[in-house]
């Protein structure tokens, strides 16, 4: 093997608001059977690397629920595995992660022990679908210390100042790195995804972090672009990342077109754990289109240009637009449901409405009543 | 190795020659059924559900899918570090030629060594052919409970039916202890059925495997084993179930048993979450409806892409259903392609068929199947696995389609009634 992973998921998740209230934003469910960090572990599996650690502290329970067996994204071998690396107190009185590189400088010893070459680093809330292979071999042409994927934003509708943005030479070397400018000189933005050495992040944390720096982008990467070669490596399939309640909505209702879709339908599959649920039961009276639904659902409603998740219930004349509806949600009769995201387990009773704009959806907190 | 309070015999080697050409390529536990499972799954999931851990499953007939489906257990938790799930294939003995199963009992006498190795109080011996929801734990209470040598499922089936069953003759004042066994009688005396699911004081039934096979060479449970309990005097009751089982072992049956899950409110429920029916994982997306989809009364599975009309119809995983294909009262099995403007109706269609632009199925006079009446004969068009069915054919009623069709197959652009398109040389 070639590459550990690592993966980021202990994020603040202030700006997905209720979505977020008991739940890392590496948790929430997407695209109707998954959660976002299937994404991260999926790209990983396929791209062969199979010893991945997910650092994590905040709101771990459905976190650590989700990864309950490592052997749904084929992380069960012997050579590999799934390691949940959580805060812990030690003898030397070892703290909450106090950053990214913090939080991996905590658990150094997982890049000790092994002896795979390279480290991949990857956040655990964006959605797409990457070779890591590729990265690892530009990585490699280039002689590269780090190489960081970007995405050119310019034509979409996302804001570069609220991504790091990095500048290249002509050759692909990062020459400026600012994290979320208030005046962006480009629009290529950092993905998040590192690739480098093993024993060169090893000796990067053991120094820094003494210094009581532990910020992975701020103390590492961007003072580092000087001394180190730092390249940017450009992704130009689709990929988004979960940074605001907008940004997920948006995110799940892209499923619905035919391209993005693709990503889920088409090899190699995105993995998540399974859940054992039967087909959807549409009704006699189910009026369903443009939408994607999940097993254990049972239809008698109508449902248009949305995302339902698994076990659901939509009873008659209700109708569904435009929404996302999270598992174990029951929508009651002759509900309407526009722009809204439904949480889980959240019951909306008959005749009741819950209604947003598509600039501002409407959330309903897990297990809500209406 | 721990030993195991009970075991469970799987007997999932019968071809199931009734189901025609879904069966031609696998044994008929493997058949798919209800969307997204195989029949076996319903016995699987009973096992883990019922805490009966270690489940020897004896293939003959087309292993292959079974083999693949079980792999080594995990979607029914079956792969745990004791027990788990065993393929127990024939295989030859020291000194011996080695036998192909020659019967139920015959099955079960060839793996005794698989069984001695657990050593356990009982074996409960189950069939790959049914779908229902039973916990062999109750079942296994009332037979330690009345102290039977043997315990046997049975259900009240109508009267007029009972002719073609195994009726137990029972005591009711005595715990239905059965004193008369008769298979298929012709004025039967009771109306208890056989389930074909048995648990036996593994003790007692390993003496009667050992004595029986010296005198049949086909030793069966029903034909030799249940009537030397009998004669021997030993104590066998009927266990009375009263929920839901079905047998799936005729084309009408099967069709049948999908389109009643189809009801608002259905009599065999696979929604509830305490009694889960476990099946491989394939890591499929949810299923997508288009604008142009219509759905009603159906079942759809993960995967699946709906472009046209489906009505009344059960749907595997993966399937797509182009704009403009209709699709009415049929079973189409995972991985197929109905191809835009093509019209289904009450067809079976088994996994990895591609049905071309066009093509109308299922219509016409119902004729029985010229060469296997007594399988095809109630309307139902079959197409078998992996086969193709070109553009703009018409297609009638108890049709029998396997292999990939050319155009010149079909002279006059027609399958009349009745008739068979079979290319793959395979008896069906």
């Amino acid at each position: 093997m070639k590459a550990v992973g690592i993966i980021l998921a202990g994020g603040n998740s202030d700006r997905l608001g209720d979505l977020c209230k008991e739940r890392a934003v590496a948790a929430v469910p997407v695209g109707g059977s998954y959660r976002a960090i299937d994404f991260a572990l999926s790209n990983m599996t396929n791209s062969g690397i199979n010893k991945v650690a997910v650092i994590t502290q905040y709101n771990l329970r459905s976190l650590q629920d989700h990864l309950s067996a490592s052997k749904w994204w084929d992380f069960g071998s012997k050579k590999g595995g799934l390691f949940i690396l959580s805060p812990f107190i030690g003898p030397n009185d070892d703290n909450w992660y106090r950053g990214t590189a913090d939080s991996i400088y905590q658990n150094i010893t997982y890049l000790k022990k092994s002896n795979e070459p390279y480290v991949v680093i990857t956040s655990g809330d964006a959605i797409y679908k990457m070779d890591f292979n590729d990265i690892i071999s530009f990585h490699e042409e280039k002689g590269a210390d780090i190489t960081i994927a970007y995405k050119d934003l310019a034509g979409t509708s996302k804001q570069p100042r609220r991504y790091g943005i990095m500048q290249m030479d002509e050759d692909g070397k990062v020459i400026d790195f600012e994290e979320k400018p208030e005046n962006p000189k480009a629009t290529t933005a950092s993905m998040g995804i590192y690739v480098i050495k093993r024993n060169l992040l090893i000796d990067l944390l053991e120094k820094t972090i003494p210094q009581g720096k532990y910020d992975l982008v701020k103390d590492i990467i961007k003072p580092g672009r000087n001394v180190l070669k730092v390249y940017g490596f450009e992704y130009k399939p689709y990929w988004v990342t979960l940074n605001s309640t907008k940004a997920y909505y948006d995110a799940n209702m892209k499923f619905l077109n035919k391209d993005i879709r693709n990503l889920l339908l088409k090899e190699p599959y995105i993995y998540t754990k399974p859940k054992d649920d039967p087909p959807v039961k549409y009704n006699a009276t189910a009026n369903v289109k443009n939408s994607l639904i999940s097993g254990g659902t049972i239809i008698d409603g109508t449902i248009e240009n949305s995302v339902v998740f698994r076990k659901v219930v939509v009873q008659q004349e209700a109708v569904v637009e435009n929404s996302i509806i999270l598992e174990s949600t029951v929508v009651g009769k002759g509900c309407t449901i526009k722009y809204a995201i439904l949480d889980k387990e959240v019951v909306i009773s008959d005749g009741k409405s819950v209604i947003g704009t598509p600039d501002e959806p409407a959330v309903v907190a897990k297990g809500s009543v209406i | 190795m721990r030993k195991k309070e009970m075991l469970a015999m799987l007997l999932a080697g019968g071809q199931g020659s009734r189901l025609g050409v879904l069966t031609t390529d696998k044994a008929k536990p493997g058949v798919a059924f209800g969307g997204k499972y195989r029949i076996i799954d319903f016995p699987l999931s009973n096992c883990i559900n019922s805490g009966v851990d270690t489940v020897g499953v004896l293939t003959q007939y087309q292993p292959l899918t079974l083999n693949q489906h079980i792999g080594i257990g995990t979607p029914w938790d079956l792969d745990g570090l004791s027990g788990g799930v065993t393929i127990l294939a024939p295989h030859q003995k020291t000194g011996e030629a080695g036998d192909w199963y020659s019967g139920t009992a015959n099955a079960i006498y060839q793996n005794i060594g698989y069984i001695d190795h657990y050593n356990p109080e009982y074996v409960l011996i189950l069939s790959g052919d049914h779908i229902y929801k039973m916990d062999y734990s109750a079942m296994l209470s009332f037979h330690k409970k009345n102290k039977c040598d043997c315990t046997i499922a049975v259900m009240e089936v109508p009267w007029e039916e009972a002719s073609r069953f195994g009726i137990m003759n029972a005591d009711e004042s005595d715990n239905d202890r059965i004193y008369e066994f008769e298979e298929k009688p012709a004025h039967p005396k009771s109306n208890l059925a056989s389930m074909g699911i048995y648990i036996f004081t593994w003790s007692k039934l390993r003496e009667a495997l050992i004595a029986d096979n010296k005198v049949h060479a086909d030793s069966d449970f029903g034909m030799h084993i249940l009537p030397a309990f009998l004669n021997g005097g030993a104590t066998l009751r009927a266990w009375r179930f009263k929920d839901y089982w079905k047998d799936v072992g005729t084309i009408d049956s099967y069709w049948l048993a999908n389109m009643e899950l189809i009801d608002t409110v259905p009599e065999f429920n696979l929604y509830e979450k305490f009694w889960r029916i476990y099946t491989q994982n394939n890591h499929q997306p949810p299923q997508f409806t288009s604008v142009t989809g219509d759905i009603k009364r159906s079942l759809i599975s993960e995967g699946c892409q709906i472009y046209g009309t489906v009505k009344n119809s059960v749907i595997s995983k993966d399937v797509i259903i182009e704009e403009g294909a209709e699709v009415y009262d049929s079973i189409i099995m995972e991985n197929c392609v109905i191809k835009s403007n093509s019209k289904i109706y009450k067809c079976i269609i088994d996994q990895n068929t591609v049905v071309d632009e066009n093509v109308t199925m299922g219509v016409g006079e119902n004729i029985a199947n010229e060469d296997k009446p007594n399988i095809y004969n109630t309307g139902i068009t079959v197409v078998g696995n992996d086969s193709y069915v070109p553009m703009g054919i018409t297609i009638g009623k108890n049709c029998v389609i396997y292999g990939e069709t050319k155009a010149e197959d079909y002279p006059g652009a027609e399958l009349p009634s009745g008739k068979s398109c079979v290319l793959k040389e395979e008896e069906l």
